[in-house]
């Protein structure tokens, strides 16, 4: 019988296929591992309802554990509790930065016609002098926004809650 | 009659319809990053009519699953809101119905995360959170538009003119309702409509966009009378079901 502790770790190599940098745990988007015997059972919570990598990842999941052993894996997809930003963890959003996208920021969202301040440091140069160009991106997670110092457009993964 | 049942099926039409509405505009979108936004939007409603009619199918207990209950209906057994599939029209026209339903959907589920029934419950609490993101985005645009340019006021005035007929059904309210409300799993909607006035008019006012007087409302969607419209939907999203039942990919 293998260990809810080492499911953990074997989960750490379980890699978001849209933010390939960050894994399943940095998302922090499994809520539950419980081990019977040789069965795991897998809890995850969605990104976004319509999230299409969410089916990838039950899938990336069930792959990494069988080719750890011979388990019979399952997969649950919860919608409770709802999935926030806040759960990304401190290294996920380290990750981020690294990778150009900026992490979530607190209150970032709110928009200028709304005459409210946003605040997305720009992950290339650092400067806070950046705007909003779009309130969408490439996926459900991110918006765009471009450097107003180095003029670098990119992704902000923007904060849910 | 089953009411859960049946209040799914509206709150997961309405889901489907626009999601299916905004997917057109793939492609098509005024500006890349509006194409893409739209995109994004339509995934986000069909993320939660996934949700919803997975969960309509467990109450039914017949055996649908969600992609039976969104490709193998008729156009009567579907309880969306006319305004939903209402044409797309040009871009504004699209804000507008999108404005007018965000600015009722938003209150709708922080309602709802209180729902009795937990599954209602966890539904909402996480369509709200983006819900809260369509809504700042479609608010911004009518703003955007309605204080811009003559022809885009003119325009997005026109949209309101068209679509506010519509608009009453939002409240719709019968038996299915009642049963519900009386056992604490839907809200009633006078707050609803309360929210949903004192917000339109304010976003509105700041696009100098004036409510058209109007003395008809048009309503049925909620007891499938539907406008014409939908039975084009419904053609192109049922094909490949019709044409090859049973088919997965
Ligand atoms: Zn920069």
């Amino acid at each position: 019988m293998v260990a809810e502790k080492d499911v953990w770790n074997y989960l750490e190599e379980v890699f978001d296929p849209e933010v390939p940098v960050l894994t399943v745990l940095d998302l922090g988007i499994v809520q539950k591992v419980k081990v019977v015997g040789s069965s795991i059972h897998v809890v995850i919570t969605p990104t976004y309802t319509g999230c299409p990598a969410m089916q990838r990842i039950e899938e990336d999941i069930i792959e990494k554990l069988n080719e750890k052993g011979d388990f019979e894996v399952s997969v649950d997809l919860v919608l409770s509790p709802a999935w926030t930003t806040d759960w990304i963890s401190e290294e996920g959003k380290r990750k981020l930065k690294e990778y150009g996208i900026a992490p979530p920021e607190d209150e970032a969202d709110k928009s200028v016609l709304f005459a409210e301040q946003t605040v997305v440091p720009c992950p290339n140069c650092d400067e806070k002098d950046t705007k909003m160009i779009s309130h969408f991106g490439s996926t459900a997670c991110k918006a765009h926004y471009q450097c107003n110092s180095c003029l670098e457009p990119f992704d902000y993964f923007k904060c849910l809650r | 009659m089953n009411s859960l049942f049946e209040y799914l099926l509206r709150l997961g039409d309405d889901s489907l319809i626009i999601g299916h509405r905004l997917s057109e505009w793939c492609g098509h979108g005024p500006i890349l990053e509006e194409d893409i936004a739209m995109t994004n939007l339509s995934l986000d409603f069909i993320g939660q009519a996934t949700s919803i009619y997975k969960y309509a199918g467990e109450v039914e207990d017949k055996g649908r699953s969600a992609d039976d209950l969104a490709f193998l209906r008729f156009d009567r057994e579907y309880k969306n809101l006319i305004l939903l599939e209402q044409p797309n029209g040009d871009f504004g026209m699209t804000m507008m119905k999108q404005f007018l339903f965000d600015s009722y959907r938003k209150p709708l589920f922080e309602r709802l995360i209180h729902s009795s029934d937990d599954m209602i419950a966890a539904i909402a609490a996480k369509s709200l959170k983006e819900t809260k993101y369509h809504l700042k985005h479609s608010s911004e645009w009518i703003i955007r538009l309605g204080d811009g340019t003559e022809e885009s006021r003119n325009r997005v005035q026109d949209s309101l003119d068209t679509l506010w007929r519509y608009t009453s059904e939002l409240f719709f309210e019968d038996s299915v309702d009642e049963e519900l409300k009386s056992s604490g799993i839907v809200p009633s909607m006078d707050g609803i409509k309360k929210d949903w006035s004192s917000y339109v008019g304010e976003i509105l006012n700041r696009a100098t966009l004036t409510i058209p007087i109007n003395n008809w409302e048009q309503e049925g969607g909620r007891k499938g009378m539907h406008s014409e419209h939908l039975g084009y939907i419904l053609t192109e999203l049922q094909y490949m079901q019709r044409a090859y039942p049973g088919m997965e990919w």
